[in-house]
């Protein structure tokens, strides 16, 4: 396979596009659903008593194709498979749309496709449904994928961003940011090396485990784009709650934060791709911590905060040294400044 | 137990607190100059914490907030030119010119390159030999040394394809300046760190010798700022003026001779335009004969041309401390991180971005 690489006719819908789709695709993704090739994948409903479905999509672009600790591929499963346990869902089936650029070695295509197989056996969830385009060279950057979900949502399960009720808990899963900036290093613009992976994992495994003890967890959300201080934002202002987070206890790796301080970052706006943030009742907030702790995606979970009624859509931070000022969310783009 | 926790500050903040509310009897007003200060004070959560009397006003430390329009007119000039390719800081991108930004021309096929390091920029122009590569060098001196190393490295691998657009400029000068003007009431100023690194204690004593005014070069973590105040007011108690090194962990008395050897083999001090302040003498640097063939501003033409100040942006206003930036009427409305209209909400550095992300409504820190 060495050396070969993808050509305009692999999208043409002839014979290569359907070797590339014999060859590489079906083999990853086997299930009887894709294995169908229908025009879509029937699914059969997992339980009669669950009458919602969460549905959710995703594209990712993200350059480079592979950084420490994943790849585009595994971003596009995780990231799908992520938005849907953030309702509490357990995924029925994926899909995932390809858009290929003229010339990409298949060898690269391969290693992506490979590590989609992998994230998706890890959250116990099958690709049913996919698509493949070729365009030109210097139309895309390598690869682009596109990925949906449907997935259903437990009965006694109610989580949004609107549930968050004054005396909740506010937990983390784990030190904040590691996925930016290790995709940041990787880009390899700023000349900056380290040993920082990104946090990409599918989280749905760590949401059952809590949900097993906690049904009732108020709101979930992966702090993607805009980080920690975007969704505590956003969570505030659907609930109408305040919420007063301990600045000292939110974890961020000391790279991590050597990197922020160089670039000028804000690491509370940092992307991550395996974390979570969840409110809950107080009542049960150090049982859920136990059972996150237990998981192998929650080691480093820790309390951070807890909500208020007093100072409704409001993220207030108290500082290690004893003040407090206000996190607002993400505005722009976070560019690194001079000194 | 988070591991990812710091131990001390927690411990130490309240010792230093209670030291500096014994010291304010009467009200003091301290100057932080430098961008950096005004960031880890909202940070940090310091205004909340201060005794009443104790004011922090901000000073004019943002490279980026002080470069004026005009400036970034010769830069998009530049950008826009055939076979260019433009190297610059980042906070520089979204900075409004009269009537672009360098975000625009890059979204509008410019090849604009954000780096960190001005090397990166010497880099750029090895590994693109037909490209002409055009570095838009602003800072204060704090950069310029490595902006000077940078010149001297690309005059060493001999690449006549590399330019400068020297923007840099120099602090004390602005220090008098303001001082002179008496515009502000200032008792005392919070010193940049970073800049004394490089310059060391002198270039500041005449802040105490001439308008009789403490200063303390501080470092940039909340404890060295809460002793940087604690030893501001403690000059007031004991009747003293003088310019004290609280960072002594990274700042010598005599700064760094080296790199201040660096900065003068290539630059030479030339009066400078800054956005507020007008123009200051001796202020800002020019590249010395020698290294004058890399001047960007003689090579290419691209004249300066006066921008008038967007109406109603008080920017200059807000880097005298002559106005807190919530003073401004565009303040939050007109003018955004989202949709700036002046340099100061633009810089993560500029006193109104500061303003804007962390003080809104956070009870103390408006003060």
């Amino acid at each position: 396979m060495k050396d070969k690489k993808i050509t305009l006719s692999h999208g043409a819908g002839g014979r290569l596009s359907h070797d590339l789709i014999e060859e590489y695709f079906l083999p990853c993704f086997d299930n009887d659903l894709l294995r169908a090739l229908d025009d879509s994948a029937v699914i059969p409903m997992q339980s009669e008593q669950a009458n919602r479905l969460a549905f959710t999509t995703d594209s990712y672009v993200v350059k480079p194709l592979f950084f420490p600790g994943g790849d585009i591929g595994r971003l596009a499963i995780c990231g799908t498979v992520n938005d849907l346990a953030m309702a509490g869902a357990r995924p029925l089936g994926l899909s995932a749309s390809f858009i290929l650029e003229e010339g990409l070695p298949i060898e690269d295509l391969e290693r992506i496709l490979a590590s989609m197989k992998g994230a998706a056996e890890e959250a116990g969830a099958r690709v049913v449904a996919g698509d493949t385009k070729v365009v030109e060279h210097g139309a895309a950057e390598g690869i682009y994928i596109t990925t949906a979900g449907v997935g259903q949502i437990p009965e006694d399960v109610a989580i949004g961003s609107a549930q968050a009720k004054p005396g909740d808990v506010v937990m983390v899963s784990g030190p904040l940011g590691d996925h930016e900036i290790a995709v940041l290093m990787a880009r390899g613009e700023f000349a900056l090396q380290g040993e920082v992976e990104s946090d990409c994992a599918p989280l749905n495994g760590l949401v059952e485990a809590m949900l097993e003890v906690c049904p009732e967890i108020h709101s979930l959300r992966d702090p993607t784009r805009g980080g920690l201080a975007t969704v505590l934002w956003e969570i505030v202002n659907s609930s109408k709650v305040g919420v007063i987070i301990d600045e000292g206890e939110i974890p961020i790796r000391d790279q991590v934060r050597a990197v922020c301080d160089l670039l000028g970052f804000d690491p509370y706006y940092l992307a991550n791709e395996g974390r979570l943030v969840a409110f809950m009742p107080q009542g049960e907030a150090k049982a859920v911590l136990k059972a996150m702790q237990a998981h192998p995606l929650g080691g480093e979970a820790t309390i951070i905060g807890k909500v208020t009624a007093e100072n409704p859509g409001k993220v207030l931070l108290h500082t290690p040294i004893g003040g407090h000022r206000l996190l607002e969310p993400l505005s722009g783009e976070q560019f690194p400044r001079i000194c | 137990m988070n591991p990812h926790k710091s131990p001390d500050e927690g411990k130490l903040a309240p010792l230093l607190l209670e030291n500096i509310a014994a010291l304010a009897d009467s009200p003091m007003r301290l100057m932080e100059v430098c961008g950096t200060h005004t960031v880890a004070i909202f940070r940090s959560g310091i205004r909340s914490m201060l005794p009443p009397g104790v004011e922090l006003i901000s000073g004019p430390g943002c490279p980026v907030c002080v470069t004026p329009a005009g400036e970034i007119d010769r830069a998009i000039a530049l950008s826009r030119k055939e076979e260019m390719i433009l190297a610059t800081f980042g906070d520089l991108m979204r900075v409004p010119g009269s009537s672009s930004s360098l975000q625009e021309e890059r979204a509008s096929g410019a090849a604009i390159r954000v780096i960190l390091s001005p090397l990166d920029a010497v880099k750029i122009a090895e590994e693109n030999p037909d490209k002409t590569v055009c570095f838009f060098g602003v800072g204060f001196e704090t950069t310029s040394p490595a902006i000077a190393a940078a010149v001297m490295e690309a005059g060493r691998r001999g690449l006549g394809n590399f330019y400068l657009l020297s923007s840099q400029r120099l602090i004390p000068p602005a220090m008098r300046a303001l001082l002179s003007g008496g515009g502000v009431k200032i008792d005392g100023f919070i010193l940049p760190g970073h800049v004394s690194v490089v310059i060391g204690k002198a270039p500041y004593c005449f802040i105490a010798e001439e308008f009789g005014l403490p200063g303390a070069i501080t470092g940039f973590e909340p404890l060295d700022i809460l002793e940087g105040i604690y030893l501001l007011l403690r000059q007031r108690k004991e009747g003293r003026t003088e310019i004290e090194i609280q960072y002594s962990r990274v700042v010598q008395e005599e700064g760094n001779p080296r790199a201040r050897g660096i900065m003068g083999e290539v630059f030479a001090p030339v009066d400078a335009r800054w956005r507020g302040l007008g123009t200051i003498p001796q202020s800002g640097l020019v590249l010395r004969e020698g290294f004058s063939q890399m001047d960007a501003a003689q090579a290419f033409d691209i004249p300066y041309a006066e921008v008038e100040d967007p109406p109603g942006c008080l920017c200059g206003e807000v880097l005298q401390g002559l106005v807190r930036p919530p003073e401004c009427s565009l303040f939050g409305t007109g003018c955004t991180p989202e949709d700036p209209v002046g340099p100061c909400m633009v810089s993560t550095e500029g006193s109104c971005a500061a303003y804007y992300k962390y003080g809104r409504g956070a009870g103390g820190d408006e003060r």
